[in-house]
């Protein structure tokens, strides 16, 4: 038997009054990866078989220093909004839900703080 | 998690056949989607060939011939039979459409007939579409104003104006667009999937409507409005040759500039 009425299943919880920000915060970072990954293709294409040292130093000219911060920071927090709605979507056992988001989003986070790291200490010529 | 296969009691058996005798025209096999609720029987597809020769050119009059005809057992909604009321929606050939409005003569080989997908069946080609009346019912479909109508006349619009709703009051809510989008299969639950938001649509750009803002709340959601990702199906499939992923990009683009 069921005694909730149907309208009562439709309402469920109400509105969140969120998604605006994570949907707009896609497409930015979307947008910006554009120019930061074909740049980024065409260098490493041109790169190909170069020295240890010559690549360093590319690395670490402060205008390619900053611009592989930028990407780096856009990767992994698009690839964070994106795998999030993944998750959303074909993971129905709540806690199972929200536990593989958390993780997913500690991993982005620990992954870009490498990458930046990474280069920062190139950069700064550590 | 997903779930890629039936659980064992709703996987499909192959039923009976049922063969036309001295047909004098064509004969064209229908394949159909049979389940019923009294019995234990697994849903089975039961085969029943027509001659064409003595059958109306739609999908519909094929199952009318059947059930006046052949097996009174079948079970399927219809009543405009001419593409109005919504009531014949069917998976046919792979495509949710109405039956009323599609020819047998569009269809090659045999003429695969299924309920409506992902939906809970009440018998034979006929699915519960009780939850999505109440997510309509939910969106509250009527006009919401603070202005009294006039006393003497119709709340007046533009023919500009007019035109912004004509495509979506043109939704007959046969649900084809909803049941062929696999957000709505997976999260049809909390996701209002594109029937419903065509119309929510339809009454946020309705230029007589003054709740268009609490209209937008309401939608704010990661789940009743964000689980559409542009799959487009409900745009493929609409047998009314509307837009509803048009709209729901439409209502996106409203919660960016109200922001």
């Amino acid at each position: 038997m069921r005694y909730r009425t149907p309208i009562k299943g439709a309402l469920g919880l109400g509105s969140a009054k969120d998604g605006v920000h994570h949907w707009w915060m896609q497409r930015l970072t979307a947008i910006a990866l554009v120019p930061l990954v074909l740049w980024f293709s065409f260098s490493l294409i041109s790169y190909a078989g170069a020295d240890y040292e010559v690549v360093r130093e590319w690395i670490a000219s402060p205008l390619v220093a900053v611009l592989l911060v930028v990407l780096l920071a856009s990767v992994f927090f698009h690839a964070q909004l994106g795998l999030q709605v993944v998750l959303e979507d074909y993971i129905h056992l709540e806690w199972l839900r929200i536990a593989s988001i958390v993780l997913m989003k500690f991993a982005t986070v620990l992954l870009a703080l490498a990458g930046i790291l990474a280069v920062l200490r190139i950069a700064l010529g550590a | 998690m997903a779930q890629l296969k039936l659980p064992v009691n709703s996987r499909m058996t192959e039923g009976k056949t049922w063969r036309a005798e001295g047909a004098k025209g064509d004969v064209r096999r229908f394949r159909v989607y049979r389940w019923n609720p009294d019995d234990e029987a697994n849903p089975h597809v039961d085969t029943y060939e027509l001659d064409m020769a003595e059958c109306g050119p739609m999908v519909l009059d094929a199952l009318i011939k059947i059930k006046n005809e052949i097996d009174p057992t079948l079970t399927f909604r219809r009543s405009c039979r001419e593409g109005i009321c919504g009531s014949c929606a069917m998976n046919i050939d792979g495509t949710n459409t109405l039956a009323c409005t599609k020819a047998c003569g569009d269809v090659d080989g045999d003429v695969k007939i299924y309920p409506l997908p992902h939906m809970p069946v009440v018998k034979d080609l006929v699915p519960d579409l009780t939850h999505f009346y109440a997510q309509y019912a939910s969106i509250k479909p009527w006009i919401q104003t603070q202005t009294p109508a006039p006393p003497d006349r119709e709340r007046l619009q533009s023919p500009e104006d007019q035109a912004r709703i004509n495509q979506p009051s043109a939704c007959i809510l046969c649900a084809c667009c909803s049941t062929s989008c696999p957000s709505y299969w997976w999260n049809g639950d909390r996701y209002l999937g594109p029937a419903v938001l065509l119309q929510a649509y339809r009454w946020i750009v309705d230029s007589r409507d003054e709740a268009t803002g609490e209209r937008l709340d309401a939608l704010e959601d990661p789940f009743k409005l964000y689980r559409c990702h542009t799959i487009m199906n409900c745009t493929n499939t609409c047998p009314k040759g509307l837009n509803p992923a048009k709209a729901i990009a439409e209502i996106k683009k409203l919660m960016v500039a109200r922001r």
